[in-house]
């Protein structure tokens, strides 16, 4: 009886073997590889606002603290959107006339709230608590980002949890002291260490991490309860 | 194939039940009769732990209702996985003052129930109520809740309330309605014929607009209350004795020795919560010899029953007798021995009248539930005062809510006047008296001739339906108002939300045909306490503050000082009981109870009260106390009343497919036997006076015989998505208003037809081990190791056990006892030192069977905090019910012998192992512990495996079968606890310590710490600066429990009071299955009662 297949076959059932194999794999990769771009991550994403708030402006620029408008992020795990009252504040003084400014003070006048586009967006299954973290020196830049030099907010960090890992393993990476904690542009080189040389990060991490008696905490009902 | 094997299976038959009762006098305990007589099937059932097919929708007709229940929540289901898309950050105008955004805020108010308010603390995020707690400073919760108030949130946000105010369908303005109000009123001579039907009314403002308002410028209207669940007897009974209408106010604490004439002291009431937090004070381990002692005479088996020391079963109309008894032995004068009752009834007069004479003056307590006639009530004020007992334990003040007396009786003359057209205009708050009037007074008939019908309420209900004019009511959380508790305390109920629906409450509308209109509620409210807090009897109050801040403090304490009732010096007038003995003697005639002339008793149900709950899905769901039925309710008997009936015991008979029955499911299951949540019982037809009524047979042991007990509130044709349908029958159709509560003449009869009943009774059987373990204060001074003991004992039935039982005829392996104690429980070296040496902190419960009254609080707190959806009736029946904590409840004893019966509660939450059975199968390692030893439950990595359940000993995992939340219903979302997550279809979860709330806790402490450090300019020191306090962490069932029976904290801190008492009681402490060394974090203390040894001998008949 005749072979039924041809010798080519077997080298036929090879590449198709291992084609498969390949294949599948390089899915599985890419797949891994999709989940991390900007585009699955949100990340680099500016979104448009009913007002172009600028933050390089008011922040670069002006010098505004941020917890003048984000009042509640030392006390509570929700950062706040300021109310329109926050703008009006200063923009009942000046640029009173400006087109820009007119969903705020329409805002104000009808009492019908800013809808603003929500570019941080957490899985719900996530329980992060932002006075925590600015309590224990991590910097907002350390998440947020030069927000300083945005003119619109996108997001900074792909807030997959491989992202907040990273820290949560070795919180010395972004220590920073508590009074450096809302400066855009801190640089662990502007303090020195005892012997007068200039720290790095690695220095002064480790340093406050003793001093503040950081822990590494990855349990899982630590974000997730 | 599954059928072929039930029909060879030998079914479960009575003969086989009662032999096993024959030898049943050891101590053991079971929980169902199926579980008694351990039929194969049974065996079948317990040993897997999902039914058959249990995965599967295999009933299109269920799976019908389901998809009502949980409405359009399964088209999202699939979305779960992906990322959301994008939202809104909606900010406010202003931030209002003080509130920090995704901070919670408590604020003090109270919740009304038939007129009396309980004193709560409401949970608010950003704005939402979301969780109800105790407050601690009022008097009649003390920090404790019951279920009503934990659901009371659910009931706000319920999608069927009424949303609009029309007048015949067409949606009208509240000025539309002031209008016609008006005109109506004008046109009626001084008001005549125009009616208002309330409520029980307690709150002050409320009275004043009333009695100084509307009835001073309309002196004609009548107004007439109803309230279907509560009774005025305690009222004109004491009227009767002492000369006055009266209330009375236990003190419990005060009591060594109780004698309850079928008052439900710990279960119901306005003060139950305040009785039962006293009560467990002295049901206290560390003081055993100041103990206090519970008899109970009663009908139906009540939590305070289950709690007595003695417990005698009496049918209801029995208790006069009993009450009289018990007077005669403690030489009443006049009263003489009254006749009939059992031999065993009359020694345990004997016995309970001998001690409670030999006691000190003042030191003893007797009471009696308001059901009872007055006679009963007249009898036990002479019993009291023999004792001394008022002005000691028990005290006396003027009725808190207005018009006593008239609020059960005065409903009939509404309908005669209705019907000899008398009554033009009927206005009807809250009250829906077109479902609870009664069966004999025909309200719907008279009702429809009256021609102006308007109605306020919550729901578009019964009455609404018959009405013009249907006025939407606001809810507690969401409008001013105020009430008083039970002692007379007032609070002013604050809202926590603007109104959802509709604006106004009944006091603006009040307000509004005043003379002094547009007032709106806080107006009203702020007002009349102003005038209060102004007028001359308050001015010692008064020299310390101004209103406003009088006025600020009384709200946010949540109570306002100086409205607490004045305690009333009494006089017991001979004359008048004397009378009421003679009266009794000259009526008494001894009718031995048979099945042929049954009694009936009624009672108001423990889930949804009488009917206003019957929407709210917590609580229909929630098992109740002794019969763990959920949905439903059923006609409540002893077994031999079954017997003498001809109900079929046999729960595993396949169920007949007759017409308007439940039918498939059954067979796809394969069995009934009333595992997993189903069990299939007779139905009963019960005719009394020419009505009759098919209900399901439940048997209760410890019920009496020849007496059926019913709850009311079920059977609502117009309740609401949740509760119309299937839910329960209508007992109102069987109750007249003159024998409201008990009535004889009541004939029931076998129907043929089966119901399924979802009741969680034998889920989660434990095989029999000692989980729950009870002994007696006598029986822990002679061996204060016999909890230890009866563990170590395992299945046996253990002499050293503080019961004075025999050892029966158990023969015990003393060989194997021995060697049960000592061999170590692991072959691996004992490594636990290290392993479990949680240097900060390590999170622990105990839980204390004595004063656990089985109450459901937890639950249903749990329910709230966490999120934990409602399934719906036929998810029951499959087992798949998802509470967090549940209560099992054990039965001891002999089934047919009532009196010496007892019945134990244990709640069991996740046990929180250290050596977790569940976390060594997870394949994807969704179940793990923790820096600080929680067995921490991830629902993002769980891919639904079920392997944990399967391998958790205490089965209190609970898996999300299908898409249980409603994520479709808008106003539901709004309930959810924003820090817990909302699971979703395919997900295990189960109880985690409230790990939120700990976590929360940890964090402020970090912070706290933190701060401290940094003022004081030093490097932080982590075991100093960031402690948590003990008492900071305050589990939701802990919170809510009234006996106070749970305690949570931190092992590590040895002064904190879980560990103190650890060490204090550690004799009682025990884990449950610790043989299987899974080292569970709760633990429990064991039960101790304090039972009179004179009747524990002869009742028990040997020893």
């Amino acid at each position: 009886m005749a072979q039924a297949f041809p010798r080519y076959s077997n080298v036929l059932t090879w590449v198709v073997i291992s084609g498969v194999v390949l294949g599948a794999s390089t899915l599985g990769v890419a797949a891994m590889v999709f989940a991390r771009t900007p585009y699955a991550t949100h990340t680099q994403i500016a979104l448009t606002q009913p007002v172009q708030f600028s933050h390089a402006h008011h922040v670069g620029g002006l010098g505004i603290d941020c917890r003048y408008c984000h009042t509640s992020v030392e006390e509570s795990g929700y950062a706040n959107i300021p109310p329109t009252k926050t703008c009006m504040n200063c923009h009942s003084q000046i640029w009173v006339g400006s087109k820009m400014l007119e969903p705020v003070r329409e805002s104000y006048r009808t009492g019908k709230s800013l809808e603003w586009n929500k570019i941080h967006r957490l899985s719900d299954y996530v329980y992060f608590d932002h006075s925590i973290h600015v309590t224990k020196g991590i910097g907002c830049v350390s998440c947020h980002g030069r927000v300083d030099q945005m003119q619109a907010v996108y997001q900074n960090g792909t807030l997959l949890m491989e992202w907040c890992l990273e820290c949560h393993r070795a919180p010395e990476r972004h220590l920073r002291p508590r009074d450096q904690v809302f400066n855009m542009g801190f640089q662990p080189k502007d303090l020195s260490q005892e012997d007068g040389s200039p720290h790095t990060q690695a220095t002064l991490g480790t340093e406050l991490r003793k001093k503040y008696d950081i822990r590494s905490l990855i349990e899982c009902s630590t974000c997730h309860r | 194939m599954s059928s072929m094997n039930m029909k060879e299976k030998p079914t479960m038959d009575l003969a086989s039940v009662l032999n096993k009762l024959e030898s049943s006098e050891g101590k053991q305990y079971w929980r169902s009769l199926d579980e008694l007589a351990q039929g194969e099937g049974f065996q079948e059932m317990i040993q897997r732990e999902f039914p058959r097919q249990a995965a599967e929708w295999t009933d299109p007709v269920t799976r019908r209702r389901f998809l009502t229940l949980m409405s359009a929540s399964l088209a999202l289901a699939g979305l779960s996985g992906c990322r959301p898309p994008g939202g809104k950050i909606v900010p406010n105008i202003k931030d209002p003052d003080g509130v920090i955004p995704g901070r919670s805020m408590f604020f003090a108010t109270a919740m009304p129930l038939a007129g009396y308010g309980t004193g709560l603390l409401a949970e608010s995020n950003q704005g939402r109520p979301t969780k109800i707690e105790g407050n601690i400073d009022h008097p009649s919760s003390l920090g404790a809740t019951d279920v009503f108030a934990q659901a009371s949130v659910l009931g706000l946000y319920d999608p069927d309330r009424e949303a609009g105010l029309t007048y015949l369908g067409k949606p009208k303005s509240w000025n539309d309605l002031i209008a016609n109000l008006k005109s109506e009123l004008t046109k009626l001579p001084k008001g005549n014929g125009f009616y208002l039907l309330t409520e029980t009314i307690t709150s002050p403002s409320l009275i004043h607009q009333l009695e100084n308002e509307l009835l001073k410028d309309y002196p004609e209207i009548t107004w007439v209350q109803h309230e279907p669940a509560a009774s005025d007897n305690n009222i004109t009974g004491s009227a009767k004795a002492f000369g006055a209408p009266l209330q009375h106010i236990y003190q419990v604490r005060s009591a060594d020795v109780i004698l309850s004439f079928d008052a439900d002291l710990l279960g119901r009431g306005p003060a139950h919560l305040s009785y039962t937090r006293e009560f467990s004070s002295r049901r206290d381990l560390e003081k055993l010899d100041s103990m206090t002692r519970l008899y109970v005479a009663e009908s139906t088996l009540t939590n305070t029953g289950v709690k007595a020391d003695h417990r005698l079963a009496l049918r209801a109309m029995e208790i006069e007798r009993m009450a009289f008894l018990v007077a005669f032995h403690l030489k009443i004068e006049g009263v003489a021995k009254p006749k009939g009752l059992s031999a065993e009834a009359h020694l345990w007069a004997e016995v309970v009248a001998d001690d409670l004479s030999s006691r000190g003056k003042g030191t003893t307590l007797v009471i009696v539930g308001e059901e009872q006639p007055e006679s009963v009530h007249v009898i036990v004020a002479a019993i009291n005062d023999k004792l001394g007992n008022i002005g000691k334990t028990v005290s006396y003040i003027d009725p808190v809510h207005v018009r006593a007396g008239d609020r059960s009786k005065s409903l009939r003359g509404l309908v005669d006047d209705m019907n000899s057209g008398k009554v033009k205009a009927l206005f009807i708050l809250n009250a829906n008296p077109a479902y609870s009037a009664g069966a004999d007074l025909g309200f719907k008939a008279a009702f429809e001739k009256v021609p102006q019908r308007y109605r306020m309420g919550l729901f578009h209900d019964e009455t609404s339906r018959l009405c013009h004019w249907h006025i939407p009511d606001s809810h507690f959380l969401e409008s001013w108002g105020d009430v008083r508790a039970f002692d007379g305390t007032a609070t002013v109920i604050q809202p926590l939300i603007a109104p959802l629906y509709f604006g106004h409450n009944f006091q603006e509308l009040l307000a509004g045909l005043s003379s002094k209109p547009n007032r709106d509620a806080s107006a009203i409210v702020k007002d009349f306490w102003k005038n209060w807090y102004e007028s001359p009897a308050q001015t010692a109050l008064r020299s310390s503050v101004p209103f406003e801040k009088f006025f600020r403090r009384s709200l946010h304490d949540g109570l306002i000082e100086g409205t607490r009732a004045l305690t009333k010096l009494v006089k017991l007038q001979v004359e008048a009981v004397t009378a009421v003995i003679k009266k009794f003697e000259a009526s008494s005639e001894w009718k031995e109870g048979s099945k042929d002339n049954l009694e009936i008793t009624f009672r108001p149900d423990e889930a949804v009260f009488d009917g206003r709950f019957a929407n709210n899905g917590w609580l229909l769901e929630m098992p109740k106390s002794t019969t763990k039925i959920t949905w439903d309710n059923a006609a409540i008997m002893s077994y031999k009343t079954a017997l003498d009936l001809g109900v079929s015991l046999n729960t595993e008979k396949r169920p007949e497919l007759a017409d308007g029955v439940y039918r498939s499911p059954a067979r796809s299951f394969g069995y009934t036997g009333g595992e997993h949540g189903r069990a299939y019982v007779d139905t009963i037809k019960l005719s009394i006076q020419g009505r009759d009524l098919v209900l399901p047979v439940w048997v209760v042991p410890g019920h009496p015989d020849n007496t059926i007990s019913v709850q009311l509130g079920y059977g609502r044709e117009r309740a609401g998505k949740v509760g119309t349908r299937d839910v329960g029958a209508d007992v109102y159709k069987l109750r007249t208003s003159s024998e409201p509560w008990n009535a004889l003449g009541l004939k029931a009869e076998i129907t043929g037809k089966q119901h399924v009943l979802a009741c969680t009774q034998s889920h989660h059987y434990m095989e029999g081990r000692h989980l729950v373990r009870s002994g007696t204060v006598a029986g822990t001074k002679e061996n204060p190791k016999w909890v230890e003991a009866m563990g170590s004992a395992g299945e046996e039935h253990d002499e050293h056990a503080g019961h004075d039982h025999k050892p029966g005829e158990h023969k015990h392996d003393e060989h194997k006892h021995e060697e049960h104690g000592k061999t170590p429980l692991s072959l691996l070296p004992e490594v636990v030192s290290e392993k479990y040496a949680y240097k900060q902190h390590k999170w622990g419960m105990i839980i204390n069977l004595t004063t656990c009254t089985g109450c459901s609080a937890c639950v249903v707190a749990c329910q709230a905090e966490n999120n934990i959806p409602v399934v719906g009736k036929m998810e029951v029946t499959r087992g798949r019910e998802m509470h967090w904590i549940r209560i099992d409840r054990y039965f001891e004893g002999n089934p047919l012998k009532a009196n010496t019966l007892k019945a134990h509660y244990q709640p069991i939450p996740c046990q929180q192992c250290e050596n977790a059975p569940c976390e060594q199968v997870c394949p994807v390692a969704a179940t793990v512990h923790s820096y600080d030893g929680l067995n921490d439950m991830v629902y993002n990595r769980c891919v639904g495996t079920r392997y944990c359940s399967n391998n958790c000993p205490y089965k209190v995992r609970r898996f999300n079968f299908l898409q249980y939340t409603d994520y479709a219903s808008v106003s539901m979302k709004m309930v959810n606890n924003p820090d817990v997550t909302v699971r979703s279809r395919g997900v295990m979860e189960k109880c985690t310590y409230c790990v939120q709330r700990i976590r929360h806790a940890e964090i402020e402490a970090e912070k706290r710490g933190k701060l401290k450090a940094e003022r004081e300019n030093r490097a932080l020191d982590r075991s100093k600066d960031c402690q948590i306090q003990d008492g900071e962490i305050v589990t939701a069932c802990q919170a809510a429990c009234p006996a106070g029976a749970i305690v949570f904290g931190d092992l590590v801190d040895p002064n904190s009071k879980i560990a103190k008492l650890q060490k204090k009681v550690a004799n009682m402490n025990y884990s449950i299955l610790e043989e299987l060394n899974t080292r569970p974090r709760t633990t429990y203390l064991a039960e101790v009662r304090n039972p009179n040894p004179k009747l524990e001998t002869t009742g028990k008949g040997h020893g």
